[in-house]
C-alpha cells in the first residue's frame, strides 16, 4: 500500500481468442442480443464526409492477426466528442464509438464513419483530424492505444502536437492512413504493425 | 476546458508487460519500441457513454439469457461487485461485459474445438450497466477449466473475461476474473504474465457468503478498479469527476 489511501487499477489480461463471444457474439456464431453494440459510429444525421477505414493488424512475422477486436473513438466533423466534456454538441445519433473485429480468414477489419474534424488540444493548440484506436487480441496482454491520422491532411498533420512529440520523424508516418478514391466511398487504408522497423507508434495515454 | 484534469498515469508495474515469453503468443504480438507517453487531451479524457437503451434487462443473467430447453448445466453463481476508480469513487452507468466458457470449459465459438460439449442452454456472454453507486451483478454458472495450446499441458484456471469502459477512453480495460482457491491460478502462464502477486490477487474473486442465496446460488465478489482522475485545486471540476 502507498502512503495515500488510493486503490490500484485492476490489472489487464489478454482478451484471448474468443473475445467475439462477449463483444460480437454474431461473429462467434450465435444470436443472443437484440442489438450488438458499436457497429454504427456516426449515425444517419452526422455531417461531414462519409468514409471507410480499413486495414490489417500485422504481427512480428508480418502476418495478419485474425482474432483482433478494435475499437474506434472519434470526434464529429466539428471536432466534438459525444461526451459531457467533448467540446460541444453532436448530431442526434452520433456516438463516435465503434467496435470491429477482423475477418477470421483474411484478418482484414473495416468500418464506415465520417471523417472527424480537428479537435482542440492542450492549451488551445489544434490537433489534426484523427481517430483514436484501441486494439486487443490473443497474445496482447494490455490493449494497445494508437491514433489514425489522414494522408490528405498534410498541413494539419505537420503541426499536430501529438505527432510532433514523436522524436523519430519517420515513425510519424506509421499513424497516417492513406486515402484511396477509386470507389464510391473514399477508403483510408491503415495497417497496424505490432513489430519491426515500421512498428506503429503506440501511446501510453 | 482545453487542458483537462487528467487521469493518473497507469502503473504498468501492476499490469503484464507486452512481452511475456512463457505466454508464447505474446512474443510476435508485443510492440518492441517504447510506448510514447502522452499528456492527455479531449481525445483521451472523453469516451463512449452507454444507456439502458443499449442493453436489455436480462442481459446480465447468463443462466436465462440463452436458455432454450432448460437451465444450463453447472454450479449456479452470482458474480457481483462495484466499479470504482483509484480514488475509491464509484463509476456509475458504465458498461460491463463478460464472456466465459460453459461448465465443461467449452466456449460457444466456432473456433473452439475442445472436446467438452457445447451446452445447448448456455451462450456464455452477458452485459450490464453499473448503477448509481457503481454496483453491478451477473448470474451465471461457474466456468470450467480448459486446456490450451501453449506448453502442451497448460490449463486455464476457471475464469470469466471482463470488459469495462469507465468515463474516458483512457480507462478502457479488459481483464479476467479468477475464483478464490483454484489451484490452477498460480500455474497459468497468462495469470503469470502479471509480475505482482498482489495484482494477481486483485483478479481473484472472493467467496461472498453473505451475498450467497441459500439453496440457490453461491456468490463471488469482484470489485473492478479503473484509473482515477486528478483533482485540480484551481478550477471547478464538472460534476462526476
Ligand atoms: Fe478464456
Amino acid at each position: 500500500m502507498t502512503a495515500c489511501d488510493t486503490l490500484h487499477e485492476t490489472p489487464s489480461q489478454t482478451a484471448g481468442p474468443y473475445v467475439h463471444i462477449g463483444l460480437a457474439p454474431g461473429a462467434a456464431g450465435f444470436d443472443i442480443y437484440e442489438q450488438e453494440l458499436g457497429w454504427d459510429i456516426a449515425g444517419p444525421n452526422a455531417k461531414g464526409e462519409r468514409i471507410r477505414v480499413q486495414g490489417h493488424v500485422l504481427d512480428g512475422m508480418n502476418s495478419p492477426i485474425k482474432d483482433v477486436m478494435l475499437e474506434a473513438w472519434q470526434a464529429n466533423a466539428e471536432g466534438h466528442y459525444a461526451h459531457p466534456e467533448g467540446g460541444g454538441a453532436v448530431e442526434d445519433g452520433f456516438r463516435g464509438w465503434g467496435r470491429v473485429i477482423t475477418d477470421f480468414d483474411t484478418g482484414e477489419w473495416s468500418f464506415d464513419t465520417i471523417k472527424p474534424g480537428a479537435v482542440i488540444g492542450r492549451n488551445g493548440r489544434m490537433m489534426a483530424p484523427h481517430i483514436n484506436l484501441w486494439i486487443v487480441a490473443r497474445g496482447i496482454n494490455i490493449g494497445l492505444n494508437t491514433r489514425l491520422y489522414f494522408s490528405d491532411e498534410v498541413v494539419a498533420n505537420a503541426s499536430d502536437p501529438i505527432l510532433n512529440v514523436i522524436e523519430w520523424e519517420r515513425r510519424r508516418s506509421t499513424l497516417v492512413a492513406t486515402r484511396h478514391d477509386d470507389g464510391e466511398t473514399p477508403v483510408y487504408r491503415f495497417d497496424v504493425k505490432i513489430q519491426g522497423q515500421d512498428e506503429t507508434v503506440f501511446f501510453d495515454i | 476546458m482545453t487542458t483537462p484534469a487528467e487521469y493518473y498515469q497507469r502503473n504498468r508495474d501492476r499490469h503484464p508487460p507486452a512481452l511475456t515469453p512463457n505466454y508464447k503468443t505474446s512474443i510476435a504480438r508485443s510492440p518492441q519500441f517504447a510506448l510514447i507517453s502522452l499528456e492527455q487531451t479531449a481525445s483521451e479524457i472523453t469516451g463512449p457513454t452507454f444507456g439502458h437503451g443499449d442493453i436489455a434487462p436480462g442481459d446480465n443473467d447468463l443462466i436465462k439469457n440463452y436458455a432454450k430447453t432448460g437451465d444450463p448445466i453447472g454450479e449456479r453463481i452470482i458474480v457481483h461487485g462495484r466499479v470504482l476508480d483509484e480514488n475509491a469513487r464509484p463509476v456509475p452507468n458504465t458498461l460491463v461485459e463478460v464472456w466465459q466458457a460453459n461448465a465443461g470449459g467449452r466456449y460457444r465459438h466456432k473456433k473452439d474445438t475442445y472436446l467438452a460439449p457445447v451446452d445447448p442452454n448456455f451462450g456464455g456472454c452477458g452485459r450490464t450497466l453499473s448503477d448509481d453507486v457503481g454496483y453491478y451483478a451477473f448470474r451465471t454458472i461457474k466456468p470450467g477449466a480448459y486446456p490450451w495450446r501453449n506448453l502442451i499441458n497448460n490449463w486455464r484456471p476457471a475464469h470469466i473475461h471482463v470488459s469495462v469502459f469507465g468515463a474516458s477512453f483512457s480507462q478502457r480495460l479488459i481483464t479476467q476474473l479468477y475464483f478464490e482457491g483454484d489451484p490452477l491460478i498460480p500455474l497459468c502462464p497468462i495469470v503469470r504474465s502479471i509480475p505482482d502477486a498482489d495484482a494477481i490477487d486483485q483478479l481473484t474473486a472472493k467467496l461472498d457468503l453473505n451475498a450467497t442465496i441459500p439453496l440457490d446460488s453461491i456468490a463471488y465478489r469482484f470489485d473492478i478498479v479503473l484509473r482515477g482522475r486528478r483533482s485540480t485545486m484551481f478550477e471547478n471540476r464538472p460534476e462526476g469527476n
